[in-house]
């Protein structure tokens, strides 16, 4: 249990059953009246901004998260599965929950999974990924347009803009911090 | 400081120092002292410098530290510097007389070409002359609910700092006067209607910067408020606090008399245009 002394930046709470990140946080006091403690909380699922004010005195219950390796196994619909290789039990997460990190996902990729309780609310993904090119123009030799990148598709189905030298099948890597294009792997 | 030191001797008042060490603060719901040995560091000067009063001294004021325990934000230090005025004459509406002046001669001295890195916006302001909104009317214009059901119902502080706070004029220092007397422990109540309070806050830009008031002086009545300060602090689950028996023995002797105290770091704040009170200190609690 935490007092609203304990509160500060970084600090996650449970609130009304979801998980919440306080991401601004301060103390204030008017003239002659009680201690407010100002809270900006961010929901972990859905990312809603939230605004509360507590006085001296209220308690938090602390949100029990837990980060754990997983594997991604396959997509069925929205529904993404992944698995914990150390004890085989599987997870779900929506689509909508995983954002952009879907871009990236291949089979077998290996993610640290957020859970929150039982629930899987958000992985992170190694800063680098290698996916293969499977859709992008030919490189018009003596193309003097000036255009000095062209969309090509992956294999997880995201597009992305790619120097005019990329060829269909070749690997690439991708930084999933930016979803930019990085380098290309060679071999 | 040398500033706000030459307008007040140029006002006539003479500068004091008063034991920062005492035996007893005036118990206050929701201000905890710190304590040294078996006595207490101030919370404010108001002891000392009302039986200053009370043993015939005229208009005097005091820059000194003050401390208040478990107050740490952006904009509160537990050790902050406290400047606090009396004037023996007049009620509350001299003090804020008083304040206007005092921003007027700071926005307006030689010192302000000389110093670098001022807020021009700041210096603008404390030259305009001050709004005055009552309580009550800054209720019925930013806030949903009236004052009177905001003390009822708990929520008057909340309202006050999200939503009144945030939507006063910051072109021009702004008076918010008439609290509540729920809302006044050593204040002197309006004769023409004791709900309300004869105390004031001075805002810039804001920020909340002086807190003043039309002085309590009868002893018998200054007591039951304290008992009843004590018996909340007791209710909330906080320890009750000794009485300042020599203060009330005093107060039957004072004049009527108005005081304030205004928070000295606040105003460097402003004045350098400070997002943080950690800004304007040499040295934080947490730096030590």
């Amino acid at each position: 249990m935490y007092s609203v002394a304990d509160l500060k930046k970084g600090l996650k709470i449970t609130l009304d059953g979801d998980p919440y990140l306080v991401i601004a946080f301060d103390f204030t006091k008017p003239g002659k009246g009680q201690a407010l403690y100002r809270t900006k909380m961010r929901n972990m699922i859905n990312g809603t901004i939230l605004d509360r004010t507590y006085r001296s005195g209220e308690t938090f219950e602390p949100a029990s998260l837990d980060e754990r390796q997983m594997e991604y196994l396959y997509k069925e619909g929205s529904h993404y599965h992944f698995m914990d290789q150390q004890t085989y039990e599987q997870v779900i997460m929506e689509e909508e929950t995983l954002g952009d990190s879907k871009n990236y996902l291949l089979e077998n990729l290996k993610v640290d999974v957020l859970l929150f309780g039982e629930k899987a609310i958000g992985v992170t993904l190694p800063n680098f990924v290698n996916l293969r090119v499977i859709q992008t123009d030919p490189w018009a030799k003596g193309d003097t347009s000036g255009n000095d990148s062209k969309p090509a598709t992956v294999e997880t189905g995201y597009v992305l803009r790619v120097p005019p030298f990329i060829e269909e099948g070749e690997l690439i890597t991708i930084d999933t911090r930016t979803g930019d294009y990085s380098t290309r792997v060679k071999g | 400081m040398r500033a706000v030191r030459s307008f007040f001797d140029s006002c006539g008042f003479l500068e004091v120092e008063t034991p920062l060490r005492i035996p007893a603060n005036a118990p206050e719901e929701h201000i905890d002292p710190y304590m040294s040995e078996a006595w207490f560091l101030q919370t404010s000067p108001e002891m000392c410098m009302k039986r200053l009063l009370s043993r015939g001294y005229g208009n005097i004021y005091q820059i000194c530290h003050c401390w208040r325990s478990s107050e740490r934000g952006s904009k509160h230090l537990p050790e902050f510097t406290m400047l606090e005025w009396y004037r023996t004459t007049g009620d509350y509406r001299d003090l804020m007389a008083d304040c206007e002046g005092l921003l007027k001669w700071l926005a307006c001295g030689d010192w302000v070409e000389t110093g670098k890195g001022f807020s021009n916006n700041i210096l603008a302001a404390f030259g305009n002359t001050a709004e005055q909104i009552t309580v009550e009317e800054a209720f019925g214009r930013y806030a949903s609910m009236g004052m009177q059901a905001a003390v009822r119902e708990g929520v008057f502080d909340e309202i006050m700092v999200t939503l009144i706070e945030p939507s006063l004029p910051r072109n021009r220092p702004v008076i918010l006067k008439d609290y509540p007397a729920e809302m006044a422990a050593l204040a002197r109540l309006k004769e023409d209607n004791p709900a309300i309070a004869e105390r004031f806050e001075l805002y810039v830009n804001g920020l909340e910067l002086a807190n003043g008031f039309s002085e309590l002086i009868d002893p018998s009545e200054q007591l039951e408020r304290f008992i009843e300060a004590n018996y909340r602090r007791n209710q909330a689950g906080s320890s009750p606090l000794p009485l300042p028996e020599p203060f009330l023995v005093d107060l039957a002797s004072m004049q009527p008399a108005a005081g304030i105290a205004l928070g000295v770091d606040r105003l460097v704040m402003l004045l350098c245009g400070a997002e943080r009170i950690d800004d304007v200190v040499s040295f934080t609690p947490e730096e030590l």
